[in-house]
């Protein structure tokens, strides 16, 4: 269930200034979102997200929280699963649902004609869904073909041998299978929306063509009537390895696929813009990393080497992966701990950390395209408790990390000895 | 950011079927003295740009043994030129707080960097500067040839449905530059020489073979004399007549399979060897859009409705068309089978569908949905700065203009229901098809089995290609 996404968390992590003006909006009852307002094209886009994802998923159950998702619009209210999608296709209004491990999110997208509608079928998903068992065995399937194709897929398969190693025994480590998506029952279903989908744990996002009063009464209309509150079981800390272990799956594939990782740290430790700019200049994703440089650029070895950090509600790692023909697999490793070394043990130049604090503040307002993009950029904010001034912060944060900082965090994080390897293919001259 | 090359590949024909044309951008364009056409998307509400250069060339135009070459061109745009060092264009504009990278289709190949508004004029440079002194060393080809060999390995050799669907489209397209996968024959990657690339880059990469496409903010009127200054001091030069005849006529339906001890998901795709708005019944480009929305385009469309709501027998359904294309292109329908339902029993059920279609057409209704769903489509599609640009770099690299972008939304109102139903009926004939199964096998089982589609295929290309 807890999916590696290296990229992903790459764009989460702080912003710059823009052109765009962020207001709060509370409304009545004091459900509060942040709003940009912009009426230049007739469209509105709302992006929410509840605390608590996938790790709350039983132990035997995991899934649970995706299934819910992927139920939510298959019927709601007096509508079943397809009048509820047919109404969302004739008004073309994109309404969505995904959970990751610490987060369910929802997206909504309505041109403005058919604002109050969707707002009104938002509200039935969220409230009324009804869990019919056509639709039920119907998304069950789709989760089951899902667990099938990504067995069959190396990325993936590392992807879930790697998050069961790097978090054992925690349920960031967990992954749904066949025999988890088979044990959820109705009642697993029907009783997870009211004991989940609480106020207290909502954060709401809005851009495009409305108003803060329009809004703020349609923010009463969709959410008022959750619960204020929910009563969740605690998640446990995340013990992460601290020695190194190396686990190979065999296939017989072409090239084997290596995910690596350590522990890391969380959004909130005060190290955590000198390892942003640490990790970019390592292996953040851009052509100029160091690994990068000397994993592909240099002896040709892979497509891509990559590292990433990965702040979880409840642990932070550091993981990185490349995928190489079998017989460069320990060459490729060899390469990569001996970057990792380095960061920690000498300081970066200051052009390349001139370069890295250019770029991740210069790059910061590429990601926002559309409306849709930046609600959901705006919901990151809000999640992790930046502030509605981190935009115009988020500069100073960057640039005030210095190379000696680069360097101690290098150390801290980055232990070449001390990693979680999984492999999946046909390493040559390795064993486990 | 996944680095140079998106593969716009078999399955995803296009960004999205629905925007490979869409609506209203009211672009600004021109041309420069040297041939080379000039767009300008305007949108101004973040101080950022897009800046692509697209070059109409792509795989289709490489010659036998030499397949992948484009592609292996596009990686060798970072390798430097006379002024600037191997990778360091993407060490600049990253230093400059911007990002870029690169891909290349069938019949186009191009290059882009997002960067902030006031940093348009310096990748500007840096773009007319790799299409006029590209300078190559052998090293650094013979390096990155390996990466070209990695991404393969990654994209397709360690992925049976990747695999499959390259077999499938070698099939289809019985001749032609359509006939080979974009990035290439492995046998043929490990042998060009640094020469056929040089040879590639001065035959195809000159500024009356390129289109600029500046989409974010900024206006025609401040990019007109950057423009001139830069791409347009660069001399035309005749580049060779880009040929897409029409396929032999099929005469065989083909199946294609692949069983193999990794596969754990069976899969069911079919393609048709279908028309492009250039190349074959061009007519039918608009009518075949609707029809693909209508059988395949969401959780209302036919096929979800039959198979997978109804019949309970797959879990998934698509169909996928873009008429985009330069010469003929492909209709793609792949549906997967529900946990415990037999192959055999799906396929026969798509193929029953297929037919009914073929026979008894789509509905009023229906026809109504799918323009509804396709016109809002354009509206969401001009919030985005980047769609327009990938839109009309798209269109004009593959033989259209920038009026049949703004007409599209006039040209889908205006297709009728007759249209449709004639469109679908010369596309679906099996003849025209081929058919890719996916399907796992136990270790040791025989990897070429008999067709478990027994529908008369008259022709069947088997076998494990692992």
């Amino acid at each position: 269930m807890k999916k590696v996404l290296f990229v992903a968390v790459a764009l989460i992590c702080g912003s710059q200034a823009s052109a765009l003006t962020i207001e709060t909006v509370t409304s009545p009852s004091g459900i509060q979102a942040w709003l940009v307002e912009d009426h230049k094209n007739p469209i509105i886009a709302l992006d929410y997200s509840f605390a608590g994802g996938g790790a709350s998923d039983p132990a035997g159950k995991e899934g649970l929280v995706s299934m819910v998702a992927g139920l939510l619009d298959e019927g709601a209210g007096d509508m079943d699963a397809q009048a509820f999608q047919g109404r969302l296709e004739d008004l073309a209004i994109g309404l969505t649902f995904s959970a990751d491990a610490d987060n369910f999110t929802g997206r909504l997208k309505t041109l403005t004609d058919n604002r109050d509608e969707a707002f009104r079928l938002l509200h039935l998903a969220l409230l009324k869904p009804r869990f019919d068992a056509d639709a039920v065995a119907r998304v069950r399937g789709q989760m089951l073909v899902g667990v099938q194709q990504s067995e069959q897929d190396p990325q993936s398969v590392a992807g879930r041998a790697f998050a069961a190693a790097i978090f054992p025994n925690h349920p960031y480590g967990r992954s749904s299978s066949e025999a988890s998506i088979k044990a959820i029952s109705d009642a697993d279903l029907k009783g997870w929306p009211g004991a989940h989908l609480s106020r207290d744990r909502l954060v709401v996002s809005v851009v495009g063509d409305i108003t803060p009063a329009q809004l703020s009464a349609l923010l009463d209309q969709t959410f008022a009537d959750l619960p204020a509150k929910s009563d969740q079981a605690a998640i446990a800390e995340a013990e992460v390895p601290t020695k190194d272990s190396l686990k190979i799956i065999r296939r017989q594939i072409p090239q084997s696929v290596v995910n690596f990782g350590e522990p890391g740290i969380k959004r909130d430790d005060p190290d955590w813009y000198n390892a942003y700019v640490m990790n970019y200049i390592l292996g953040g994703g851009s052509f100029s990393s160091r690994l990068m440089t000397e994993v592909r650029v240099k002896r040709g070895l892979a497509y891509g080497a990559y590292t990433g950090l990965e702040p979880y509600e409840h642990g932070g790692i550091v993981a990185g992966e490349v995928a190489t023909r079998n017989d460069k697999v320990a060459e490729s490793l060899k390469v990569i701990k001996e970057e990792l070394r380095k960061m920690g043990s000498t300081e970066v130049s200051a052009a390349e950390l001139a370069s890295a604090k250019t770029y991740l503040n210069g790059s910061f307002p590429l990601q926002m395209d559309s409306t849709t993009a930046i609600a959901a950029l705006l919901t990151v904010v809000q999640r992790s408790h930046l502030g509605i001034d981190y935009f115009d912060r988020r500069p100073t944060l960057i640039n005030k990390v210095s190379a000696a900082d680069v360097k101690r965090v290098g150390a801290k994080l980055l232990d070449p000895d001390k990693l979680t390897v999984v492999i999946v293919g046909d390493p040559k001259g390795m064993t486990e | 950011m996944r680095p140079r090359f998106l593969f716009l590949a078999l399955a995803t024909l296009a960004l999205c079927p629905a925007l490979a044309s869409a609506q209203l951008f009211n672009p600004e364009s021109f041309t420069l003295k040297n041939g080379m056409q000039v767009v300008v998307i305007p949108n101004h509400r973040v101080p950022v740009i897009s800046h692509m250069v697209w070059y109409r060339v792509g795989s289709a135009d490489e010659q036998a043994g030499h397949t992948g070459l484009a592609h292996m061109v596009e990686h060798m745009m970072f390798k430097g030129t006379k002024t600037v060092g191997p990778e360091e264009f993407s060490r600049i504009v990253a230093a400059n707080g911007g990002q870029d990278n690169a891909f290349t289709n069938e019949d186009y190949t191009a290059f882009f960097q997002n960067v902030a508004a006031d940093k348009l004029e310096l990748v500007m440079k840096l773009e007319a500067d790799r299409m006029a002194n590209l300078a190559l060393k052998d090293e650094a080809f013979q390096n990155e040839r390996q990466v070209v060999i990695e991404e393969r390995r990654m994209r397709t050799e360690n992925q049976p449905e990747a695999l499959l669907q390259e077999q499938m489209r070698a099939a289809l397209f019985l001749d032609g530059g359509y006939h080979h996968p974009v990035i290439g024959w492995h046998q043929d990657i490990d042998a060009y020489k640094v020469q056929d690339v040089i040879d590639f880059h001065q035959r195809w990469y000159a500024p009356n073979n390129a289109i600029l496409v500046v989409s974010g903010d900024i206006t025609a009127a401040k990019l007109k004399p950057l423009a001139e200054k830069y791409y347009g001091v660069i001399p035309a030069r005749p580049t060779p007549a880009r040929a897409r005849p029409l396929d032999p006529t099929p005469v065989a339906q083909r199946t294609v399979e692949i069983r193999d001890e990794d596969v754990h998901q069976p899969s069911w795709t079919r393609y048709y060897l279908a028309p492009s708005y250039h190349v074959g019944d061009k007519q039918d480009g608009d009518p075949l859009q609707i029809l693909a929305e209508i059988i395949g385009g969401g959780p209302i469309s036919r096929l979800y409705q039959s198979l997978v709501v109804d019949q309970k027998l797959a879990a998934s359904v698509s169909a996928e068309y873009d008429p985009d294309s330069l010469g003929q292109t492909i209709f793609a329908v792949a549906t997967t089978p529900q946990p415990g339902i037999e192959m055999r029993t799906l396929s026969a059920a798509m193929t029953a569908q297929l037919k009914d279609i073929a026979e008894h057409g789509v509905t009023d209704a229906e026809l109504a949905r799918a323009k509804n769903k396709l016109r809002a489509e354009t509206v969401y599609a001009r919030d985005s700065y980047h769609t327009g640009a990938m839109v009309f770099g798209q269109v004009l690299t593959t033989g259209g203009r920038i009026e049949d972008v703004e007409a599209w939304p006039q040209k889908i109102a205006a297709v009728t229901k007759d249209q449709v139903n004639e469109a679908a009926k010369r596309l679906l004939r099996d003849e025209k098809s081929v058919t890719g199964l996916l399907l796992p096998a136990k270790p040791g089982e025989a990897t070429v089995v008999s067709d478990p589609d027994a529908e008369g295929a008259q022709g069947l290309i088997g076998g494990n290609v692992r």
